[in-house]
């Protein structure tokens, strides 16, 4: 019952090109995508394309160590350079391995084309040797997937996995090839040759009428803020630039996700910081008590709002969003813009001058003045110690020795992810690279390899916890054999810090099972890889031993023996509002949240 | 789990209890492609959104296209999260909300087996030719009926049905159609 591809213009003299095998089908289509990199690993149900790849120099393959590092390598490299990461797996546990990155693509909005072999079509349905559902179990954790049962489909599907991947708002593809069909004999089109079965066609650009109302809204605003997220760096790099121009016109203040970092120069003096569960004192309390919001981008996810019912109650909402499913999802807006972050941006800005609208100055210098009396508490600070490494001031040595480089950031997920995002200042979009939605241990270090490939040039520091980096470290292995050499900086308190803090704060101090004993040593771990590897546990060591690590060309492992028992304030408990902070100074931590809001994530 | 959180409201307890659930019923279009009824169906799923009745078919061979009408309930808030997040499937081509629509048409058919004697089993009959359902078997002591028309209309007659011996109820679940000379 599959339509297959309806050929717009025929070119009989290049037909004998056409002529080729799936797997050549597959290779060839990844060439005419522009593909330069993939990663992958090889298995029973992949072997014709690995035979293909075998004869295509211009297809970089990237052999990681398990399948889940494919995918995350390829978020890394994605997000890092605006370019479609592509993953390359076997068949049955080759698959499954790559689900939890293809599930941490869908929620971080990555473009990502995930090509899966599978048993021949005969032998579907039949509990083959590494059969698995493929399909069945990616439809929910893909923006859309493929069987390929068909060779005359297979161009037509793997032009139109990169469209709907990159496109919109972007998410990961999967596309399961039978190896029958990889062997079988078809033609090739190329990706205007081919035509979509379907009517996906998202909208990019935002209804006039509503953009010119919320110009008019903003300028109105008393105490207006800017909240932004991911999707203004996936909107791509001119979308950061309109960013900074809006802003500029507007004189808000700007907080941002998690994932939005970078979009907004934290070197400015509106930038408020990270807003959320761990964002700071002066970003939640302007949300709070802001009369306009400028969501750009962003989907009001629990971590940003906390208390729904506290969540800045007296503000009029204007929400960019490229999903229309972002919109009223979790919050109600009033204003709601479809359309892609840099296309609205642009629009809004020539609303705006059109209109000759101007900020309402007087009633701005006077929510600056609010402002600053909420960064005069200096929520980031925390009592600094010369005999341990707080890990605070870890990330704040690493940012000062780092920050004059062409440098990228990524981390692991728990209290160094936090403590990254809270003292890394970036100043760019796309330098940032974390696991935001699905919060995956083991993300950093293969998104490390990624971004290295796609800036070979570059300091790439994967910023990680030392129960994080253990989820991937096997692909320190990928890192030497392809000469990535990234840096990893293990912040090591020897506990999986953020379910300690939890337990200490929401759980009576019952430590269960989040002490890791027997920690290996990460140095001679580094040096069993063939990577270096660097230890300190002396504040007055730091600063020597990270331009150590900075200055090798070499993989480095750091590992940064910090405060044990640190936690990662400020923090909006679970169900309590933007004004309901804790903050570091507190002494009795573990009776701050109630009962209630201990059955809260 | 833990205490469940009371008063709290959190994106884990949305106040949504204090607004009025509603039915509504959405016509799809979608891609007549293996699979595409797991889309619909797993995304009502996984979001936690119910199925009061669901029909598909595949409606126009040429065009690969099927259609999916799905009777679902819940806040005004939920339905049009339901549909926003419809239109997104990418094999899914339309999404109508018919029960907004005030063109909208909704019927359903039934089969219902009644079983009864002597006076009961006339009156069955007599409430059938009624309601227009039709006799579609008959045995000496029993009734199939046919019957179509709004989900209300069946309902009402499955309530009349029961004192009489009803025995067994198949529905399709609700088709629906726009009034007037478009096409969706």
């Amino acid at each position: 019952m599959t339509a297959h591809q309806t050929i717009e213009s025929p070119a009989p003299a290049e037909t004998a090109d056409r002529a080729m095998t799936g797997a050549e089908i597959v290779v060839r289509g990844l060439v005419d995508q522009g593909v330069e990199v993939l990663f992958g690993y090889p298995g029973g149900a992949v072997l014709p394309i690995y035979d293909a790849l075998f004869h295509e120099p211009r297809l970089q393959h990237i052999l990681v160590r398990h399948e889940q590092g494919a995918t995350h390598a390829a978020e890394g490299y994605a997000r890092s350079s605006g370019k479609p990461g592509v993953v390359l797996v076997t068949s049955g546990p080759g698959a499954t391995n790559a689900i939890t990155g293809i599930m941490d693509a869908l929620m971080d909005s990555i473009p990502m084309v995930v090509i899966t072999g599978q048993v021949p079509t005969h032998l579907i349905g039949t509990d083959a040797f590494q059969e698995a559902d493929t399909v069945g179990m990616t439809r929910s954790c893909t923006k859309h997937n493929y069987l390929v049962k068909d060779v005359r489909d297979l161009p037509r599907i793997i032009h139109e996995a990169f469209k709907i991947a990159t496109t919109g708002r972007p998410g990961p593809v999967l596309i399961d090839i039978p190896k029958d069909v990889q062997f079988a004999k078809g033609e090739y089109f190329g990706p205007h040759e081919v035509a979509s079965t379907h009517a996906y066609n998202p909208r990019t650009k935002g209804e006039a009428g509503r953009i010119a109302e919320a110009a008019k809204l903003i300028a109105q605003a008393r105490r207006p803020i800017f909240y932004t997220g991911g999707g203004v760096i996936n909107a791509g790099p001119r979308a950061s630039e309109l960013l900074r121009e809006f802003q500029a016109l507007t004189g808000a203040p700007v907080t941002s996700t998690l994932m939005g970092l970078g979009a907004f120069p934290a070197a400015d003096p509106a930038w408020l910081g990270m807003l959320g569960m761990h964002g700071t004192f002066e970003a939640n309390n302007a949300m709070h008590d802001c009369d306009v919001m400028i969501c750009v981008g962003a989907r009001f996810d629990d971590r940003v709002t906390g208390r729904l019912d506290a969540f800045s109650p007296g503000s009029k909402k204007i929400h960019i969003d490229i999903d229309a499913s972002s919109i009223n999802k979790n919050v109600r807006v009033d204003l709601p813009i479809i359309g892609d972050a840099a296309s609205v941006l642009e629009d809004l800005i020539a609303a705006w001058k059109a209109a000759g609208h101007q900020p309402n100055k007087a009633a701005l210098s006077d929510w600056w003045a609010q402002i600053d009396t909420w960064r005069a508490r200096q929520c980031l600070n925390y009592r600094a110690s010369e005999t341990t490494i707080k890990p605070q001031y870890a990330i704040q040595r690493l940012y000062e020795l780092t920050k004059g480089r062409d440098t990228y950031i990524t981390t692991e997920v728990g209290q160094h992810q936090m403590w990254a995002a809270q003292f890394y200042r970036f100043e760019e979009p796309n330098r940032w690279m974390t696991s935001g939605g699905l919060g995956t241990m083991g993300y950093g270090l293969p998104a490390a390899l990624g971004v290295q490939l796609a800036h070979p040039g570059a300091l790439v520091v994967d910023i990680a916890g030392e129960a994080s980096i253990q989820m991937c470290i096997q692909e320190l292995s990928t890192a030497i054999q392809f000469d990535l050499p990234v840096k990893i900086f293990i912040l090591n308190n020897e506990w999986m810090g953020m379910v300690r803090q939890w337990q200490q704060l929401l759980h009576g101090e019952r430590y269960s099972h989040s002490y890791s004993d027997s920690l290996p040593d990460f140095v001679k771990l580094a040096e069993a890889y063939g990577a270096v590897g660097i230890r300190c546990s002396d504040p007055a060591e730091l600063d020597g031993k990270i331009l150590e690590m900075i200055n090798s060309d070499k993989v480095v492992v750091f590992d940064c023996r910090v405060e044990k028992h640190e936690n990662c304030l400020p923090m909006i408990p679970s169900g309590k509002a933007h004004n309901e902070m804790i903050m570091g100074e507190v002494e009795d931590i573990g009776n701050v949240i109630g009962e209630a809001g201990a059955g809260l994530v | 789990m833990t205490n469940a959180p009371a008063a709290l409201g959190s994106a884990y307890d949305m106040p949504t209890a204090a607004q009025a659930e509603q039915t509504a019923t959405f016509a799809l279009l979608v891609d007549n492609e293996p699979g595409v009824l797991h889309r619909v169906v797993g995304l009502f799923a996984a979001r936690g959104y119910n199925i009061e009745s669901l029909t598909v078919a595949e409606t126009d061979r040429k065009s690969h296209t099927s259609r999916i009408t799905v009777v679902t309930r819940g806040t005004r808030q939920v339905l049009d999260q339901i549909e926003a997040q419809l239109n997104k499937v990418v094999n899914v081509r339309r999404v109508h909300d018919v029960t907004r629509d005030p063109n909208g048409v909704e019927r359903e058919l039934a089969l219902v087996k009644v079983r009864g004697l002597g006076a009961e089993r006339v009156e069955a009959l007599r409430i059938a030719d009624i309601f227009r359902a039709k006799p579609v078997d008959t045995t000496l002591e029993s009734f199939v009926f046919e019957i179509s028309g709004a989900p209300s209309k069946i309902d009402k007659f499955l309530d009349l049905m029961r004192p009489l011996g009803l025995v067994e109820v198949s529905r399709t679940g609700v088709l629906s159609i726009e009034r007037g000379l478009e096409g969706m």
